[in-house]
């Protein structure tokens, strides 16, 4: 390959990565409000519209982004001015960075070459995650320190602290893991949980049995893992830096874009830790008992089932949608009316868009690159789709459980999660030796 | 002596939190799927566009009431700018031109943003002149100046008019609805045209208590 085209397809990676982490923060916003509403049995945003179209709130992330931009930029008097400034680049910088070595979809084989879908093709991408994102608390103590007020630092530090006491725990508990896959590689891991264990079902290009998954082979780990990233991302039950009710957190005294930058990181790094618990435990970018080798030989197959599917779901969705914009509708008298006709038109659109694509993938058959292309892509959006599930599970969590104390999140963390990371990590040493897995 | 708060006895499973916490997932997972499936029966109202209902008895913006032929009931006694703790009422009496009423006010003046909307205006008059039932509790203006409302302002839009700001479905906030306004002698009554004028008679019952209202 010339080094042109290397460098292209370098470049390329890059910015899809960053294009999806940056694309995404809107999403994480729009679920921390709408989701966080509908469970606390409220409305939500409902509000801001373009020309009458809502979005079911989505379009207040417009409003949100124009609100900030317009705002005064305030540097305190008495802040240090250094810290102050560049915690929020580093914080967000931090979290761009960790999500490179992620791999979003298998290699991709065209002709004799291979090309890695990860923006950084590290073969110790586990360690990178662990590196750069434990270089994330210096943005918060910066900022905590940086702007010279107590409740920043108080921030601050209990940040820094929970963060470093997670850590410990959030390694230990994929160090099993590691040994049962035997690599640090993001992308082999992910790889291996394509296999199966046990007997296994071959039903058309499905393949039925129990998938190798992280989360099967390594369940207290796991969940481990789990907790453990929420406290790394300092999301509730475990935002004590943050603790909005009691000390409004390391970055009280920023406004305008600097809050927006810690605001943005705050969510990128739930992308990252949703990321990285799906190439660790949910299978990465494996379609569901849909191995790669079988996905590019039934490339076909699988996209004409995928479009159906969404025509289908377009057109069954018609209704409700138009039930939803009816609800309050006899009160609107501006263009807002006339949302429920724009997602009629929209899903409808959507529908015949697949159909078209349904004749033409079904006249035309994929073969050799295409189906290897479409196999990728297919993959590449299973991925995005468990990492908006998990981003969701964040915000769901977030909105479930109370927070905790913080003598109880370092007895939780020292007391209760480390000893049990520690067990799990024997155990399965002893189990890898005995039986071999 | 302190007090000893029994903490509830914890079973294993809710000890390790686990099975809890997936527990709490599935209660708020059915608050999510219910509002997004059955959003009018969400409890919320949709505010500038849906109002909630006012208490059967609760105090508004006030109003002037008036007679028949237009005019205020208001005698110009001063009861309600004496009652009112806030000094918001600024009342100038003039004498009337109607034959049985003594005065009429020339000036009244309320201070909304002075108002405390206690009511007290509306139990010290004794002609039933002010009420505080308009419904309007959204009160805007510019400058504070828009906020001291004359005898206009408060007799504007009587009748029928002043409720058009309520949402035209639901049940009526009022239990009883305001009947028409009391029967009140017309300049005519006691009064033959043509006649020489005599002593007025004061019909009987022409004050009507504002309890039977």
């Amino acid at each position: 390959m010339p080094p042109a085209a290397e460098l292209a397809i370098s470049a390329g990676r890059a910015v899809l990565v960053w294009g999806l982490q940056l694309s995404m923060i809107p999403l994480m916003i729009w679920f921390e409000r709408k989701v966080s509403a509908y469970i606390a049995d409220r409305t939500g945003p409902n509000r801001a519209n373009v020309l009458g179209i809502r979005m079911a709130g989505f379009i207040h992330n417009i409003a949100d982004v124009l609100k900030l931009l317009m705002k005064e930029d305030i540097t305190p008097a008495g802040v240090h001015r250094f810290y102050f400034l560049i915690a929020p680049f580093i914080a967000m910088m931090i979290s761009l960075m960790t999500f490179a070595v992620v791999p979003f979809a298998d290699t991709l084989q065209i002709g004799d070459h291979a090309i890695r879908m990860q923006a950084l093709n590290l073969n110790v991408g586990i360690l990178w995650v662990f590196a750069i994102a434990s270089f994330g608390v210096f943005g918060i103590i910066f900022a905590g320190y940086g702007a010279n007020n107590k409740y920043s630092i108080l921030g601050g530090l209990r940040a820094s602290a929970q963060m470093i006491s997670y850590e410990l725990s959030l390694s230990l508990s994929i160090i099993g893991l590691i040994m049962m896959f035997g690599t640090l590689d993001l992308n082999a891991i992910a790889q291996q949980q394509g296999e199966f264990w046990g007997p296994t079902l071959q039903l058309g290009f499905l393949t039925l049995g129990l998938p190798k998954w992280g989360f099967i082979i390594q369940p207290v780990g796991a969940i481990l893992f789990m907790t453990a990233v929420i406290a790394e991302t300092n999301r509730n039950p475990f935002d004590l830096p943050e603790a909005e009710s009691e000390i409004v957190g390391y970055h009280v005294e920023y406004s305008s874009v600097k809050f927006a930058l810690f605001f943005m990181a705050e969510y990128v790094n739930i992308l990252v830790a949703s990321a990285v618990t799906v190439t660790l435990f949910f299978g990465g970018w494996q379609v569901p008992f849909v191995p790669t080798e079988s996905l590019i030989t039934h490339a076909n197959t699988v996209v004409l089932v995928l479009l159906a599917k969404i025509a289908i779901l377009s057109i069954l969705l018609i209704l409700p949608a138009r039930k939803w914009h009816r609800t309050l509708q006899r009160l609107y008298t501006d263009k807002r009316k006339h949302e429920a006709n724009f997602w009629t038109a929209v899903l409808g659109l959507q529908a015949l868009a697949c159909l078209g694509g349904l004749a033409f993938f079904a006249a035309s058959p994929l073969d050799g690159t295409g189906s290897s292309v479409a196999a990728a892509v297919i993959q590449f959006l299973t991925f995005c789709g468990k990492l908006t599930f998990f981003g969701f599970a964040f915000v769901w969590v977030r909105w479930t459980l109370p927070r905790f104390r913080y003598d109880q999140l370092m007895g939780l963390g020292w007391k209760g999660m480390l000893p049990l990371a520690i067990a799990n990590l024997f155990i399965t040493a002893i189990l890898v030796l005995l039986f071999d897995l | 002596m302190a007090l000893k708060v029994q903490s509830p006895k914890l079973s294993f499973w809710e000890r390790i939190y686990v099975a809890e916490v997936f527990r709490g997932l599935g209660v708020t997972l059915k608050h999510l799927a219910k509002n997004t499936v059955q959003q009018d029966a969400m409890p919320t109202y949709q505010y500038p566009e849906e109002k909630k209902p006012l208490a059967v008895r609760h105090r508004s913006r006030h109003r002037l009431t008036v007679r028949e032929n237009g005019a205020p009931k208001c005698v110009a006694c001063m009861c309600c700018e004496t009652a009112c703790p806030a000094h918001c009422i600024h009342i100038v009496a003039e004498e009337s031109d109607e034959v049985w009423i003594e005065k009429r006010a020339k000036i009244f003046e309320i201070d909304l943003l002075r108002c405390v909307f206690c009511g007290y205006c509306v139990e010290a008059c004794p002609e039933d002149a002010i009420r505080m039932d308009t419904d309007e509790v959204v009160l805007v203006g510019e400058r504070r100046e828009d906020f001291i409302v004359d005898r206009e302002f408060l007799m504007r839009g009587q009748g029928e008019e002043w409720k058009q700001g309520r949402p035209a479905e639901g049940p009526s906030p009022r239990q009883g609805e305001i009947e028409a306004p009391p029967a009140t002698p017309s300049d005519d009554e006691g009064w033959e045209a043509g006649a020489p004028r005599t002593p007025i008679k004061i019909p009987a019952g022409w004050r009507t208590p504002s309890k039977e209202v």
